[in-house]
């Protein structure tokens, strides 16, 4: 399987994943999870996202690799933006390729709820001309726990 | 191996890292911590108490920030982790990316 790991200040590329993942026709299945920086009403100015270097990169590729483990996959692709980004930016591209569907869909889902709870990144938004940091969510860790269980020999570290 | 840890010791050479992020980081108001492993600190929980103990900001941030996560040496762990010589600990809010 192939997989390209990435954590980026620059603007993110959004055709690259599927093209990057494009392989002739062994895969007929690409889906691709596209996140971006959400305005909550007109509220948000900005976003700044800080992260932890060398743990990311080494947490998100044993993510990737439980999800290899899980399902029949080719390809996978996680890059991931840090810094001060705008309302509409993208922040997160996170996508996998299979023979079938059902597995690329449910692998780029594991692969996006368990980056949410366990990878080293956090968000502060710009409100009124202040920095706030965002507040963990309930329905995130429990979108994490769905997949993982109780088992810690699931567990992704 | 035992007569290795005696001599290390005797040179004060119990050196661990704490790293500390985001709110964390700002209530600390510092980013890493170069210190020597206390005596009878042995795991990330005894580290914690200990922090909490010999320094009033850091006391006050760790208090202001009950919901942590702990990464030893770069990997995912928990406050009962064991620690040891040579350790970085990383002590952060609940991780929001995504």
């Amino acid at each position: 399987m192939k997989t390209h790991i990435g954590i980026q200040s620059a603007p993110l590329e959004s055709g690259a994943p599927l093209q990057w993942l494009h392989d002739q026709g062994l895969s007929g299945a690409i889906v691709q999870f596209s996140g971006h920086v959400r305005d909550e009403n007109g509220r948000v100015e900005a976003l700044h996202l800080e992260h932890y270097p060398g743990m990311t990169e080494r947490l998100l590729g044993t993510i990737v690799e439980h999800a290899e483990h899980r399902w029949p996959l080719n390809g996978a692709w996680v890059v991931h933006r840090v810094g001060t980004m705008t309302r509409g930016d993208e922040i997160v591209q996170v996508a996998v390729s299979a023979e079938h569907r059902q597995a690329a869909f449910d692998a780029c889902s594991y692969i996006m709820d368990v980056l949410k709870t366990r990878a080293p990144f956090w968000k502060k938004e710009l409100i009124d001309g202040r920095w706030h940091w965002v507040e963990a969510r309930e329905r995130d860790a429990l979108a994490a726990s769905a997949w993982l269980g109780d088992e810690p020999e699931h567990e992704p570290r | 191996m035992a007569i290795t840890a005696v001599k290390n010791q005797e040179k004060g050479n119990r050196m661990i890292q704490v790293r500390f992020f985001a709110a964390l980081r700002e209530r600390a108001g510092r980013e890493v911590l170069e210190m020597t492993l206390p005596d009878g600190v042995s795991t990330v929980g005894e580290l914690v108490s200990w922090l909490e103990e010999s320094d009033e900001t850091l006391g006050r941030a760790l208090a202001a920030t009950p919901c942590r996560m702990v990464a030893v040496n770069e990997v995912l762990a928990s406050e009962a982790s064991d620690i040891e010589d040579g350790d970085v600990v990383a002590l952060f809010p609940p991780v929001t990316g995504g």
